[in-house]
């Protein structure tokens, strides 16, 4: 009989659960500010194309929360199922920024959700905007928390040790740890790119398809005027997140590298095949002394080989590798995207060129690519610690058979490849249907059958 | 002051996640009560009916029961981290019936030709929730294998008969709670049903009060001395008889087509149940052998939450409580 390892499974398992759920965060932190902004610009000029634009868009945006929520409900449990020793030995820490989570974040999103979905026609346009602006400010509170939580699991501080627990020592180096004011930063801005790309790729669409142009032109127009200069930003905060990691945690940068000796002047590796157990690159094809110049910004500095650790001590280099290579490669298309289309505009034919539209269509889940690359970047990265330097993961997993966790993997999958397809579908349905052009009457609105955030998307 | 903390700050956070969770579980039980009696509804007119009346509220309901998986966490993880193990799969269970009856209430209305399959999602998904959730209460009861500060369990461990009869229990007790807010959510023909079911329900969730208040002294000796010694039977005995009275109550108002009383008497009936418990049980936050005190977060991480807990609590409190008073305002003046 062949052995299950409950770690590598409840590690799979964790991955693919964490994977689902971070998809649709990406996409509500970026969406219900922009629809705080439509709706702020439709306030301030009394357009009704920007109206009809935020209500198509919360459409969707129910849609995608409503996934959110119910995937996330899942993590929250899945830190004692799963992982039951980091639990114990990191609750003291874990659990309040987690807590703190739920009563700064989630109960003021859940608490307004309601009334920016249904309450346009119910209560003054002034407390409808205070709502949505709730809703976007509780996502962005929710990432920090959890950022924090995730950084501090990365770059412990301000913590001790007593009795094989770990204790808060001081809760604002403990929050505000070495890694967090970057990760932060690099999150929030890829959930805003991730949004940007979906909604400049739908407008792009609608563009094409010559229906709902002016709602297109809105859509591409305001993405484009994000991403332009975001998608470079994102570049220079990348490189500083990337510098703190090498300060911290080098072995992942030697990992997503992929070098296994100690030196300076160091190659910059475009492409490799890494290999853990000989040590080594097959096909490397690499560009002498630029490696140096990137990770340390000096042509001679020194960068630390996977070698410098012991086999047991430093992750496997293919996932981080490939994965920081997607993640940068994306990047790299957002910005082109974005000069491009800031050429067409002064042109006057951002609009019209057909090629460029039909990139934009195509580029609409990169987004989710780069958040999905860059999280099994930093994840597998800090491997084989769960909590740098202090708990490995091996030791970190709950005493649950591997069956039990293979059972339950199998109906992870099966019910969320079920419902993220329907999701998919529900969302795409939208997108085809459009806009309304004319705003339902309140009539229409309290007919409407349902009021639950998905079923805000209303009737086909 | 100070050293008096580490006695203290265990009984503050107990009160905070059991007040919590008891909201949750009212919360959510009306909400997973409604898509247990979903398919046997007279007709799909009351079908849609039932989902419009809890659709504003369904994601601040289960807001409470991260909170509860996070405040364990944060407030007892020793506990959190018995528990959880120990439950492996009926929780897991639970999380995949919530996950499906939330998106297959959402998506119903999307769907043209599929809508029998979200009908069936949401009524399965809440159903196995309902069960996993009185499950893992009667597992609770039970107690758990703990040896060095781990679950020592196997993954079937739960699973006994008195599992399986809490596990209905629940359920009964759910549909009770569904039943009372039908009756006042409800229009006319939605009301004659409910009035009808939920005469079934109070005899089963009576019933199961009775089967559970001999099944559980028997179980453990020292249950059995906390409530059955002379002065403690003396002391305790308001809450069997309240609880008998309010079971008649709501037989009663259902007889005369109250309004409002039938799910007032059953938060009630809940309230005194977890009452029972929480003296059966009290101080073990896993039975038998660990108590608040020996599972507690230490007490700087305890009092570091309290700081933001006591002035947020009372505000969501009151947003959740605008939330359901504005949302029953604008339902009414929808459909009139």
């Amino acid at each position: 009989m062949f052995d299950l390892d409950p770690v590598m499974l409840a590690r799979i398992q964790f991955a693919f659960t964490v994977s689902f759920h971070i998809l649709f965060p990406a996409f509500t932190i970026g969406l219900s500010m922009w629809l705080l902004v439509l709706e702020a610009l439709w306030l301030r000029t009394g357009k009704p194309i920007y109206l009809e634009t935020a209500k198509h868009w919360s459409k969707i945006f129910a849609v995608s929360f409503g996934m959110g929520v119910v995937s996330g409900i899942v993590m929250s449990y899945e830190f004692g199922t799963n992982w039951s020793v980091l639990s114990h030995a990191g609750g003291n820490i874990l659990g309040p920024l987690l807590s703190y989570e739920v009563l700064t974040a989630f109960f003021l999103e859940a608490g307004f959700l309601g009334i920016m979905l249904f309450g346009w026609n119910h209560v003054p346009k002034g407390v409808h905007l205070l709502a949505t602006g709730a809703v976007a400010f509780g996502t962005l509170i929710s990432a920090f928390w959890i950022l924090s939580a995730n950084s501090w699991m990365q770059t412990p501080a301000g913590y001790e040790v007593r009795d094989g627990v770990l204790h808060a020592k001081d809760w604002v180096e403990l929050i505000f740890n070495p890694s967090f004011p970057y990760r932060f930063a690099h999150m929030v801005t890829a959930a805003y790119l991730t949004t940007a790309f979906c909604v400049g790729g739908i407008g792009a669409w609608y563009l094409l398809h010559n229906r709902n142009v002016a709602h297109g032109r809105v859509m591409l127009g305001m993405a484009l005027s994000l991403f332009v200069w975001l998608a470079p930003v994102q570049l220079v905060i990348g490189d500083l997140h990337g510098l703190n990691t090498l300060e911290h945690q080098p072995a992942k940068v030697a990992a997503l590298e992929a070098h296994w000796e100690t030196g300076s002047g160091i190659p910059l590796i475009l492409f490799a095949i890494p290999d853990n157990e000989a040590e080594e690159n097959h096909f490397e094809v690499a560009i002498p002394g630029l490696g140096s110049l990137i990770l340390t910004h000096e042509w001679d500095g020194e960068v630390k080989g996977l070698k410098s650790w012991a086999k047991d001590d430093r992750p496997n280099p293919i996932i981080p590798f490939f994965a920081f290579r997607i993640m940068v490669g994306c990047g790299m298309i957002m910005i082109a995207m974005g000069f491009i289309g800031a050429f067409l505009w002064f042109r006057g034919t951002l609009f019209t060129t057909r090629w460029y539209l039909r990139a934009m269509v195509l580029c609409w889940p990169i987004g989710f690519l780069a958040v999905l690359a860059g999280w099994f970047v930093t994840e597998t990265g800090r491997q084989p610690w769960v909590v740098y330097n202090i708990l490995r993961t091996a030791d970190a997993v709950s005493p649950v058979p591997g069956g039990s966790v293979l059972a339950t993997l199998i109906l992870f999958v099966v019910v969320y490849g079920f419902i993220f397809g329907a999701g998919l579908y529900y969302m795409a349905k939208l997108v085809r249907r459009g806009p309304d052009a004319t705003p339902p009457s309140p009539d229409e609105d309290e007919v409407d059958l349902s009021r639950r955030p998905l079923a805000a998307s209303g009737n086909p | 002051m100070t050293e008096y903390l580490p006695v203290i700050l265990p009984l503050v956070w107990a009160a905070i996640l059991a007040v919590g969770v008891f909201i949750y579980v009212l919360l959510d039980g009306f909400d997973l009560g409604l898509g247990v009696l979903f398919p046997f509804a007279p007709n799909h007119r009351c079908r849609d009916a039932m989902m419009n009346s809890v659709a504003p509220y369904w994601d601040g309901n289960e807001t409470w029961l991260v909170l509860g998986g996070g405040g364990l966490l944060a407030a007892f993880p020793l506990a959190y981290s018995l528990l959880l193990p120990a439950l492996y799969l009926p929780l897991i269970l639970m999380l995949a019936g919530l996950i499906l009856r939330g998106v297959a209430f959402e998506f119903r209305y999307k769907a043209d030709t599929s809508r029998w399959m979200w009908d069936w999602a949401f009524a399965g998904g809440s159903t196995l929730a309902a069960l996993m959730q009185g499950g893992a209460v009667g597992a609770f009861i039970q107690g758990f294998e703990v040896k060095d500060n781990a679950y020592a369990g196997g993954p079937f461990d739960w699973l006994t008969p008195f599992v399986l009869v809490t596990a209905v229990a629940l359920v009964s007790g759910y549909v009770l709670l569904a039943c009372g807010w039908m009756i006042m959510k409800g229009d006319e023909e939605l009301r004659d049903w409910a009035y009808k079911v939920g005469r079934y329900a109070i005899v089963a969730v009576g019933a199961f009060i009775v089967i559970f208040s001999l099944w559980t002294p028997l179980m453990h000796e020292d249950i059995a001395a906390r409530w059955f010694t002379l002065g403690n039977i003396v002391m305790l005995s308001p809450v069997p008889i309240l609880t008998a009275l309010s079971v008649v109550g709501v037989w009663y108002a259902l007889e005369q087509r109250w309004k409002h009383v039938p799910f007032l008497l059953s938060v009630v009936i809940f309230l005194l149940c977890y009452t029972g418990l929480a003296v059966s049980l009290f101080p073990f936050i896993i039975p038998p052998d660990v108590t608040i005190w020996d599972a507690a977060a230490a007490p700087e991480s305890q009092l570091f939450m309290l700081y933001g807990a006591i002035p947020l609590v009372p505000i969501i409190l009151g947003y959740t409580a605008y939330s359901y008073y504005s949302m029953w305002h604008v339902k009414d003046h929808g459909y009139h």
